[in-house]
């Protein structure tokens, strides 16, 4: 394989790594605040399904961007009276918004524009645009990280820089601002956080309300950014994956970052048999490629690599004190 | 808490849900602008106002009564099996190669041969989450969701690489041989007379309606089956009483991948006559609805499978709908 080959690969993993990357943090938010969200799959695809609709009728990315994180803000809600306030069983609540999103979303697109429960194809304004850094050009011709700058770090959709800059972020909230030791210590032990007087609820909705809004930026970038429209079951999965990045990064924000690289590295490697084949001499079928994420996730749960041990109270519904 | 008096438990709840279900169905199908008579029309006749609907309702609702109850046998372990759908299209595997490779000389045979099969080869893929889960501890949800989708990655490698006949385009095994062919229920004495054209539910319908009784006489007419709801209820007390989680937790979760997995005699065996990718095509999940819907008893989930068989037949996207109630229900059953 050479340097070029692997630029491609490295860039082609960054794209596809953001979404898993909104995904997985907004996982992070929701369950170090003790609410476990399978659901992170229908709010994606809820949101592509906004987006893509709403910025082709207006052509304009931005009105989209905001629609889709609506969306996927309405499922969050849901989710959130569901498990907060009614203390449902957060995991059938998870499950069921997700059989609901992909349900509704083609039947929304259908009834829209009537092909086939697809968007017609973002052109313009209406998509986000791929960004050339500063510099860029100039630094090309210098060797090795010259072509590594334009090929790689340059000349991706805003979002993806966003979604990157959102791991620094969620690091300094999680670990340096008071919310952010508050949000932990409700998933760890409600009961304390009561104790001192904050409203456990109102913790765990913000949180919810944070994963609405990271799975927005997910979905609105699956569609008017990677792709260019909204299709059936789009996300096909990545919620799914984004969820066992979480785990595989323990629940932490920067080795989040590298889990989810990695599993876009997987999904880029997916793509290209014919680079796999020749580094590793053997043909590799692509379903193995495809089951990787879904295997090591598995090791690591077993606890074959490292342990993983989720937020305490994850999955419990807070009972107050009577 | 103050308990609901039993007949509005067993009655009413499933009743207000429906009636709940069906208002938001007709308030999303107004808000698309169709007029929602009509769509429940359409869906009436499609399903059960002939024949050729009922065959398919019923083909429909034999799946989800395997995949409902093999989630209800989990469930009163306490054991939340999302993981049906990876132990369906296992079982389709097994099924697929018990029919394939041994020469059947009777249905009946095959029947029986490919029903161990495809419970085998459920139960093999319920384990190994059943085993993590026990040993080491790794939540169950998360795990079987994993093995659903290494199972479709492992069906899609063996149908493209290995079991697809040379010459075919589409990712699928061979036909099944005359021999192991199912009778559907057009061609059974007396069905015959009420069903008279070809449809898919087949035979494997009253093997469903047969592990129905079979999961109600285990779990409330077994030593076993009383381990498993005291495990489910109290895994503490189960303990002091001598009851071993490791072997509930794997017996539990081995019976629902087995049911699970049983479901592709329906569908591979008796309908399609090979295995397809994706053979299992939702039914998995939709099994937790039913079970849901079914209170998590043989006798709810056989009514809730027959309701999402005609629901699905009817109009599969408002199958969706009835989904959210039934979370209302377990949200409002917590208060």
């Amino acid at each position: 394989m050479d340097y070029a080959t692997l630029l491609q690969l490295l860039d082609t993993t960054l794209r596809l790594a953001t979404p898993l990357l909104f995904a997985c943090l907004a996982g992070l938010y929701s369950e170090r605040a003790g609410i476990f969200d399978i659901g992170l799959e229908g709010k994606m695809l809820m949101a592509a399904m906004a987006s893509a609709s709403v910025a082709f009728l207006t052509g304009s990315v931005w009105v989209g961007l905001l629609a889709g994180m609506m969306a996927s803000l309405l499922m969050a809600g849901l989710h959130g009276i569901a498990s907060i306030t009614f203390r449902g069983n957060q995991l059938i609540s998870g499950v069921a918004l997700n059989f609901v999103a992909s349900g509704i979303t083609v039947l929304i697109a259908q009834r829209l524009f009537g092909q086939g429960g697809r968007t017609p194809p973002l052109t313009g304004d209406a998509r986000f645009q791929s960004i050339t850094l500063p510099f860029a050009e100039e630094l090309r011709g210098v060797p090795v990280i010259g072509p590594l700058y334009y090929e790689v770090i340059s000349g991706h959709p805003l979002l993806v820089y966003v979604a990157l800059l959102a791991v620094p972020l969620t690091w300094w909230v999680l670990y340096r601002t008071r919310f952010g030791l508050r949000l932990r210590a409700v998933g760890e032990n409600p009961a304390a956080v009561d104790t001192a007087g904050i409203s456990v609820v109102g913790l765990r909705f913000a949180a919810v309300a944070i994963t609405g809004v990271l799975c927005g930026l997910a979905g609105a970038y699956m569609a008017t950014a990677l792709q260019a429209g909204f299709g059936r079951e789009m996300t096909a999965g990545r919620g799914y994956i984004a969820l066992a990045a979480l785990i595989f990064a323990k629940w932490r924000p920067v080795a989040a970052l590298w889990a989810c690289l990695l599993f876009g590295f997987f999904q880029a490697l997916a793509l290209r048999p014919d680079v796999v084949e020749a580094v590793v001499q053997v043909k590799i079928p692509v379903p193995f490629l495809d089951a990787l994420p879904y295997v090591l996730t598995v090791l690591v749960l077993a606890g074959f690599v490292g342990k993983a041990i989720p937020p305490r109270a994850g999955g419990e519904p807070y009972v107050k004190e009577r | 808490m103050e308990r609901l008096p039993k007949w509005a438990d067993v009655v009413l709840v499933p009743l207000v849900s429906l009636t709940l279900a069906a208002l938001i169905a007709a308030l999303v199908i107004l808000a698309i602008g169709q007029d929602p008579w009509e769509a429940i029309t359409v869906m009436v006749k499609g399903s059960v106002m002939d024949s050729y609907g009922w065959g398919y309702t019923l083909y429909y609702a034999t799946s989800f009564m395997f995949t409902g109850l093999a989630v209800t046998v989990a469930f009163h372990a306490s054991l939340f099996n999302i993981g049906g759908e990876g132990q369906a299209q296992l079982g389709g595997l097994g099924v697929a190669l018990a029919c394939l490779f041994i020469p059947w000389p009777h249905w009946t045979l095959a029947l029986l041969g490919a029903t161990m099969a495809a419970a085998l080869f459920g139960a093999a893929w319920a384990a190994i989450p059943a085993y993590l889960q026990a040993r080491r501890g790794s939540h169950i949800v998360i795990t079987t969701i994993m093995f659903n989708y290494i199972a479709a990655a492992v069906l899609i490698f063996l149908l493209v690489d290995v079991l697809r006949p040379d010459g075919q385009m589409d990712p699928a095994t061979a036909s099944f041989p005359e021999a192991a062919r199912l009778p559907t229920l057009n061609q059974i004495p007396v069905f015959n007379l009420f069903f008279t054209s070809n449809v898919p539910a087949n035979v494997t319908l009253f093997i469903a309606l047969g592990m129905a009784v079979v999961v109600w006489a285990l779990l409330w007419r077994t030593r076993l089956g009383y381990a498993i709801r005291a495990f489910g209820k109290s895994e503490a007390a189960a303990k002091y009483a001598g009851i071993s989680p490791f072997t509930i937790i794997m017996v539990a979760m081995l019976i629902s991948g087995g049911l699970a997995g049983m479901m592709a005699i329906n569908n591979v065996m008796g309908e399609a006559e090979r295995l397809l990718q994706n053979s299992a095509s939702g039914a998995g999940f939709i099994g937790i609805a039913v079970a849901l819907m079914g209170r998590n008893h043989p006798v709810g989930v056989v009514l809730a499978a027959l309701l999402f068989g005609f629901l699905f037949q009817g109009g599969a996207e408002l199958g969706l709908w009835t989904k959210i109630p039934i979370e209302m229900r377990t949200v409002v059953q917590g208060l």
